[in-house]
């Protein structure tokens, strides 16, 4: 069996609060992408979804500590810190940003902001560059020739086409993407997803999509992970979790998402709000919330293995063979 | 006490709301002709007490600058809007404001729909200030009733919070209760939940459905056809100023009649991973309303277009039972 | 068709801390720097108030012989009419201060208006206080000063009313940029579809979000004022029965203190002023910080996140 591409090992990140305590922001995060596979972590906001690819990446602030091992291609990008993150960065694994459409300059054309990655980590310089930056706008369906326009002169679609561009520029073989859709139009939505599928298949690209819209992930992805309250809920193939949930969590997620198919299907709401993650959390941290809780959720559940390649931190699963 | 008891509460006939296009100081000075964009170009529905109708469309089409012309808050530069057999668009500053009693409206943002340094107690409360309605008990009632109605229970331990001690639902319910404390007719919501995680915005939409079947009128605007399917009677569906089809609920989501609704209902994604997906993805995105295609709107991204479309400019016929679409192939 | 109707669980009930807590975790006064500029603010403040008063005599009363240095009775030496320059310090403070608050205020409240009302109402209103604006900008202050304060005599209150004239074109701009962005807060734009008048949305939701920058601003303009009362008094415009910083510069220079090394005749008062505005610009820098939280430092740092021993201990 081939080595994952990606690893990720017990991931741990906390921020500096102003009065002196922590915020505990990730709490012992594991998961494992293959090569080419499409990966969807989903959470609600503040779940810590953004924060685990951001440390990925090694682009939290200075107030953040992290702790753990990210393994990418054999080499753990985190032994070091910065020192052995930064030669990956933007080259084996690169990021598509929440809001990328902002994040363009918006005085320089968007053929140079295409050029810049590449002649910063040395993937190609001058002409070779400016023709390669064609040729990435050409594959996320944009005319070569637009290459010397400025950011304003695009759409809000076209220019998260060019962020996925940007991202591209050195050839990575993991790309985050963090909400890559969520201030597009609904059509424009699945221009972009059918993008993101059709580019990991032609390049063999794994991707991993962060957001908190299940259907997407439901559609576009083989595997999930649900996050709450900085840690793993569940993870698994996608058609297990949605047929076969085996965390509450999971389950009420799905049945609080409206449906097309499934128009009478009632629709719920989930009572309470995620616990605070500047204190220690005691048992469960979704007990106070759940509506199958019982006498063994004040102790902390460990993710453990419910099926093949399903894992899922829930005392409910006691009993039940791997 | 009202007008006219047996029609709808709310008529829109013709509506054209009209933004002029910046010239720019060489256009000015060259004395160009001045150029409009029609946001909203020639709208017509009605909607009856106790009933939802979710104006569904993408970025563009005209749906926040329709509702903002349902209240007035801008003006309407052809057509009318007919509130309980009153024209809206005729009225004085004195009728306009006790209109306004009647008709209210909940934002997109729950984080910035409050006032920071008001209270709970101080939002909902101001339109009863404002329209000097009430005593102060009568006014305390008022509000904690009102509260009651957006689901924030026990009301008492709501009153003295500021809105930074609220959660993003909490906050979307105080606005819900603000619009509710002069007893409104009809209510605007505009993209009621879309800010909001999805573990409460079923909470959010179950307080407007209660709220209908109580006998509120709502227009709900939204981009996401799942909550309209799930929460409302009738969708009308509106593309670059114009609704292209409209009619129950149940009917435009089963039986779409308009290839730009059929496109819309192939795309959104669904829950369960096994849906076999048929999607009809368009090419391009909506057309800049300054440069409105010849005849129907839609034919340059239409899938089945024929050559009449791009001359002829169809109008809504009905299809259906109340179910209107606006296609000339819509009657094969 | 029901929905599973279950409300999320309400925020825990906490007591609001006490006015004493909140002005103490107040941005402004955890700030360092607006505490000392405070602190420096208020010593001023309270010498200008209370220092005349306890003054034993006249504080231009000749009480030894002109331009002497200072000494263990008179710290602060002489000036040229004999008195002592300690007191003529003191004494002066309670002039200049209350020109500079007075000033201060004068413009805070011109400019706070036309920004406020330009910036509400927008349209012609906004384009006819822009072009008012404009026009006391680009007029030089200085000379503006020098020929009104001429024309028109020196008493204080018309060198008040000068210098309150010309200084509100840069509060008008702020307040009216702030007010801009206020009114189209959505809360603003909920009040005005809810029926509110324009008089009910500038008292009560506008200018709660603007007064505070008008403060820090005003914070500002007293050094600018201060200041300016110094020249143009100074320049011999001042009002000539008042003792000020500005008059001691003046008068030292008029009695040729500088010809008989007289330092202490002129660098006393100078200090004063420096100091004064240095206060004040501390005071109106940290408070404008403090409301301005992208100010802070941001992600452009040098320094990256760091690595932590988890569980600690471990190796």
């Amino acid at each position: 069996m081939k080595p994952p591409l990606l690893q990720v090992e017990d991931l741990h990140v906390w921020f500096d609060l102003p009065d002196g305590r922590e915020l505990h922001a990730v709490r012992g995060v594991s998961l494992r992408v293959a090569e080419g596979e499409r990966f969807g972590l989903v959470g609600e906001s503040g779940c810590g979804k953004t924060t685990t690819i951001l440390a990925l990446m090694g682009l939290l602030p200075p107030t953040a500590s992290v702790a753990g091992r990210v393994v990418l291609g054999g080499e753990d990008m985190l032994a070091r810190g910065e020192r052995t993150l930064a030669p990956h960065r933007w080259r084996d694994v690169a990021m598509v940003f929440q809001g990328a459409m902002n994040a363009f300059n918006p005085v320089r054309r968007i053929g140079a902001q295409l050029v810049e990655p590449m002649e910063l980590h040395g993937v190609a310089e001058g002409a070779a560059a400016r023709r390669r930056a064609g040729e990435l706008l050409e594959r996320v369906g944009i005319p070569a020739a637009r290459a010397n326009a400025y950011p304003h002169e695009f759409s809000g679609g076209m220019r998260q086409r060019a962020a996925i561009a940007m991202a591209l520029a050195c050839n990575p073989k993991l790309l985050l993407a963090d909400e890559p859709t969520t201030a597009l139009d609904v059509m424009v939505q699945a221009q972009i997803m059918e993008l993101l599928v059709a580019l990991t298949n032609e390049l063999g690209l794994a991707l991993v999509l962060v957001t908190h819209d299940l259907p997407i992930v439901a559609q576009t992805c083989k595997t999930a992970a649900v996050m709450y309250a900085g840690e793993l809920a569940e993870t698994g193939p996608v058609e297990t979790l949605y047929h076969e949930p085996r965390h509450p969590y999971t389950r009420l997620l799905f049945a609080a998402t409206p449906d097309l198919d499934d128009v009478e299907g009632e629709v719920v709401a989930i009572p309470g709000a995620p616990p605070r993650l500047d204190r220690p959390i005691e048992g469960c941290p979704f007990r106070p919330r759940c509506d199958r809780a019982f006498a063994a959720c004040v102790n902390a559940p460990r993710l453990v293995a419910v099926g093949d390649g399903h894992l899922a931190a829930c005392h409910l699963n006691a009993g039940v063979a791997a | 006490m009202s007008a006219n008891g047996a029609g709808p509460l709310l008529e829109v006939e013709g509506l054209v709301v009209r933004y002029p296009v910046s010239r720019g100081i060489v256009g000015t000075l060259a004395r160009r002709p001045r150029r409009f964009v029609d946001a909203v170009a020639d709208v017509s529905f009605s909607i009856g007490r106790g009933e939802l109708l979710a104006l569904v469309g993408e970025s563009g089409c005209g749906k926040t600058s329709t509702a903002q012309a349902v209240l007035r808050l801008i003006r309407a530069d052809a057509g009318s809007v007919r509130f309980d057999g009153v024209d809206v668009g005729r009225l004085g500053a004195g009728p306009l404001r006790a209109l306004r009693r009647r008709m209210q409206i909940i934002y997109q943002d729950p984080y910035e729909s409050l006032d920071p340094r008001f209270r709970v107690r101080a939002t909902v409360e101001e339109p009863l200030a404002i329209h000097h309605v009430g005593s102060r008990s009568e006014r305390y009632a008022a509000v904690v009733h009102a509260l009651e109605q957006a689901g924030l229970t026990p009301p008492e331990l709501y009153l003295d919070r500021y809105p930074h001690e609220l959660s993003g639902g909490q906050r979307q319910r105080v606005a819900i209760a603000a619009s509710l404390a002069l007893g409104p007719e009809l209510l605007v919501a505009d993209e009621p939940v879309s800010m909001l995680d999805v573990s409460v915005r079923a909470g959010i939409l179950g307080v407007l459905d209660g709220l209908r079947r109580a006998g509120l009128a709502v227009l709900m605007i939204t981009h996401d056809l799942s909550t309209a399917a799930r929460f409302a009677d009738r969708i009308a569906v509106m593309y670059l100023g114009r609704i292209v089809e409209e009619g129950p609920a149940r009917a435009v989501i089963d039986s779409p009649r308009h290839p730009y609704t059929k496109a819309l209902l192939s795309v959104v994604p669904r829950r369960d991973p096994r849906h076999r997906v048929n999607a009809q993805i368009l090419r391009g995105e909506t057309p800049n309303p300054i440069d409105v295609p010849s005849g129907c709107r839609f034919h340059p991204r239409c899938p089945v277009a024929i050559p009449a479309c791009s001359a002829t400019d169809p109008q809504l016929e009905p299809v259906g039972d109340r179910h209107r679409v606006a296609c000339l192939l819509a009657g094969r | 068709m029901t929905t599973a109707e279950l409300v999320e669980a309400p925020p825990v009930p906490v007591a609001p801390p006490s006015f004493f807590t909140r002005l103490r975790r107040s941005p402004v006064l955890s700030s360092r720097q607006a505490l000392v500029g405070l602190g420096i603010l208020l010593l001023f403040v309270l010498t200008g108030i209370f220092g005349p008063i306890a003054l034993p005599h006249d504080a231009s009363l000749k009480v030894g012989p002109v331009f002497q240095s200072p000494s263990l009775a008179h710290p602060l030496g002489t000036d040229g009419g004999g008195a002592d320059m300690l007191y003529l310090l003191i004494d002066g403070a309670s002039v200049s201060l209350l020109v500079g608050f007075a000033a201060a205020a004068v413009s805070a409240v011109i400019g706070g208006l036309v920004g406020l009302l330009a910036g509400f109402f927008g349209g012609r209103t906004d384009i006819a206080l822009m072009r008012l604006t404009d026009y006391f900008l680009v007029i030089p202050d200085i000379p503006l000063m020098i020929v009104v304060a001429a024309l028109f005599g020196r008493s204080l209150t018309n060198i008040i009313l000068i210098i309150g004239a010309i200084y509100w074109t840069s509060t008008a701009r702020l307040i009216r940029a702030q007010t801009k962005t206020v009114r189209e807060r959505v809360y603003v734009r909920r009040a005005r579809a809810l029926g509110a008048g324009n008089t009910r949305l500038i008292v009560r939701h506008v200018l709660p979000q603007v007064t505070p920058l008008l403060i820090a601003n005003t914070v500002l303009l007293i050094a600018y004022a201060i200041f300016a009362e110094t020249f143009i008094t100074f320049l011999g415009l001042g009002d000539p029965s008042k003792i000020s910083w500005g008059r001691l510069i003046e008068n030292a220079f008029q009695d040729d203190a500088i010809l008989n090394n007289a330092w202490w005749a002129i660098v006393p008062p100078g200090l004063a002023v420096t100091v004064v505005v240095l206060a004040c610009t501390m005071t109106g820098q940290a408070m404008e910080d403090a409301m301005n939280p992208r100010l802070r430092a941001g992600h452009l740092s040098v320094r990256r996140f760091r690595l932590r021993r988890w569980p600690p201990g471990s190796p």
